[in-house]
């Protein structure tokens, strides 16, 4: 069940696989094609951190409730541990691994050290994927805006004020 | 999560075809991927719908907006028409879930989320909603959440949905497709009311796929307001909420829709209160007096009575928010 690069000779995105006990996925992670032969049971959560070994997204709750396991699907943030690996065939995942540009941090990476927007660091993953998203999407400009969009992620050591601070920094909100 | 078949479903023929008995369709799959892990949904066939062709949103004729079953409630809560011209509807989207699951919960898949009760979600508790004839834990045990209309004696559980709440006051219709044609369900009609049957909770038949919602026309619905109130600010279900519109003319009320969430059994259309507003000024006596209509029937339980205040006040200022817009 182990990942394995794309073969070029197949049709990239064939027709799903339809098996009583497997599914065969395809999917772009962090731009490289790959394909997984997994249980449909498996979510997108845990195709990333068990199957291909991309831990940086967070398990927290499993259940909808908290954001860690945040993730870009299409270009949209979805959470990952509510999402069947299979029902994301064909789909381009970014994932916290996929932001940096080699050693240069995506800018909202640099803003939440520079911002102090973590303390433990278990749901950071998921704060910066959600704030990336945040920033094409419709989001007034005030801070309780920020406070609202980024609802859906919670941080147990209480790191909001920083989080805030680092998505607006990004914003050119405050400085 | 209990083992089951995968398909991806490339039509809607595809996809009734698949949907034998036991089979769930997935769409954002918000709410069924959870109760799967909680072993309370067990599908033998999960059918995936996600490539149906249900995405769009269009203006109907007379000023109406038909929504796609697939289309993503943050997709339809920032929609052009749906801003527009039903601003309670935007506003309902919005207050619900987190960014994260509106972009991946669907209008149709809203239409059949299940309700929040702790003792439903828990396989060990009693149920009648999961396991007719069970009992409800929920009758004498902790019912803070729970509701205080539509209830029966076996089943007290809320329906959780904001967008229904705001589909209630617009008059919405869902369309249905099935083996044996199309049809289309007054939303009003589309949930039941718990009765003797909490296990029957919408007028959907085995096989039939929800294609869309119908909003028909509704020119008042610009002066709009949804007010949801919850534990916390943000990414909570409601304890109360109301979707109100007032039409408003020459300082007098001429027509009024209000709709609850929260605290019934499920979207809750209290046409009693609307009733009460015609003819009257829009003011804070008005307002109260609707609000005492609406919850007139409520039945409390042990922990749940504080609701009956919060949702008349819920309403009142729902109103009053409407009623101040230019």
């Amino acid at each position: 069940m182990s990942p394995t690069e794309l073969d070029t000779q197949a049709p990239p995105f064939a027709e799903p696989h339809v098996a009583d006990q497997t599914a065969d996925v395809a999917l772009i992670v962090n731009g490289r094609a790959l394909r997984l032969v997994i249980d449909p049971r498996v979510t997108l959560l845990d195709a990333l951190r068990e199957h291909l070994q991309l831990t940086g997204t967070k398990k927290g709750c499993d259940h909808g409730q908290c954001g860690a396991c945040t993730v870009h699907v299409g270009g949209r943030r979805v959470l990952s541990c509510l999402t069947l690996a299979a029902a994301a065939q064909g789909q381009s995942i970014t994932t916290i691994e996929g932001l940096a540009e080699s050693d240069r941090l995506h800018p909202m990476q640099q803003a939440f050290i520079d911002c102090d927007g973590f303390q433990c660091g278990y749901c950071t993953a998921g704060q910066i994927m959600s704030a990336v998203a945040l920033l094409q999407e419709p989001c007034g400009p005030d801070d309780d805006d920020v406070r609202e969009s980024m609802s859906g992620n919670i941080c147990r050591c209480g790191a909001y004020p920083g989080i805030v601070a680092a998505v607006q920094a990004v914003r050119g909100r405050r400085r | 999560m209990d083992p089951f078949r995968f398909v991806a479903a490339a039509d809607e023929h595809a996809a009734r075809a698949a949907a034998s008995a036991g089979a769930r369709y997935l769409a954002g799959g918000t709410t069924l991927v959870d109760l799967m892990k909680l072993h309370v949904e067990r599908p033998r066939t999960v059918v995936d719908i996600n490539a149906l062709p249900l995405t769009e949103i269009a203006e109907t004729p007379g000023g109406g907006v038909r929504v796609g079953a697939l289309v993503r409630n943050s997709d339809m809560a920032h929609h052009p028409l749906i801003r527009a011209r039903f601003p309670l509807l935007s506003q309902a989207l919005l207050a619900g879930a987190s960014p994260q699951i509106r972009n991946m919960a669907t209008t149709g898949g809203n239409l059949l989320q299940r309700t929040r009760c702790y003792y439903f979600r828990d396989t060990s508790a009693a149920c009648n909603k999961r396991e007719p004839g069970s009992g409800c834990s929920a009758l004498d045990g902790c019912n803070r959440i729970h509701a205080v209309l539509g209830t029966s004696d076996h089943c007290i559980a809320t329906h959780p949905s904001d967008m229904c709440v705001a589909l209630a006051a617009l008059d919405a219709f869902v369309l249905l497709s099935g083996p044996r044609g199309s049809r289309v369900v007054p939303l009003v009609e589309f949930h039941l009311m718990p009765g003797d049957h909490p296990e029957r909770e919408t007028a959907i038949e085995p096989g039939e796929l929800i294609t869309a919602v119908d909003v028909p026309p509704l020119g008042f619905a610009t002066r709009s307001a949804y007010v949801k109130v919850r534990d916390r600010a943000s990414y909570a279900f409601a304890l109360a909420s109301a979707a109100v519109a007032l039409d408003l003319r020459g300082g007098e009320i001429r027509d009024a829709r209000i709709a609850l969430g929260g605290v019934a059994t499920k979207p809750w259309r209290a046409r009693e209160a609307e009733r009460t507003l015609v003819g009257r000024p829009p003011d804070a006596a008005s307002f109260r007096a609707a609000a005492d209509a609406a919850l007139a029937g409520a039945r409390p339980r042990a922990h749940n009575g504080f609701k009956i205040e919060l949702a008349k006040r819920t309403i009142v200022r729902a109103l009053t928010r409407a009623g101040a817009m230019a």
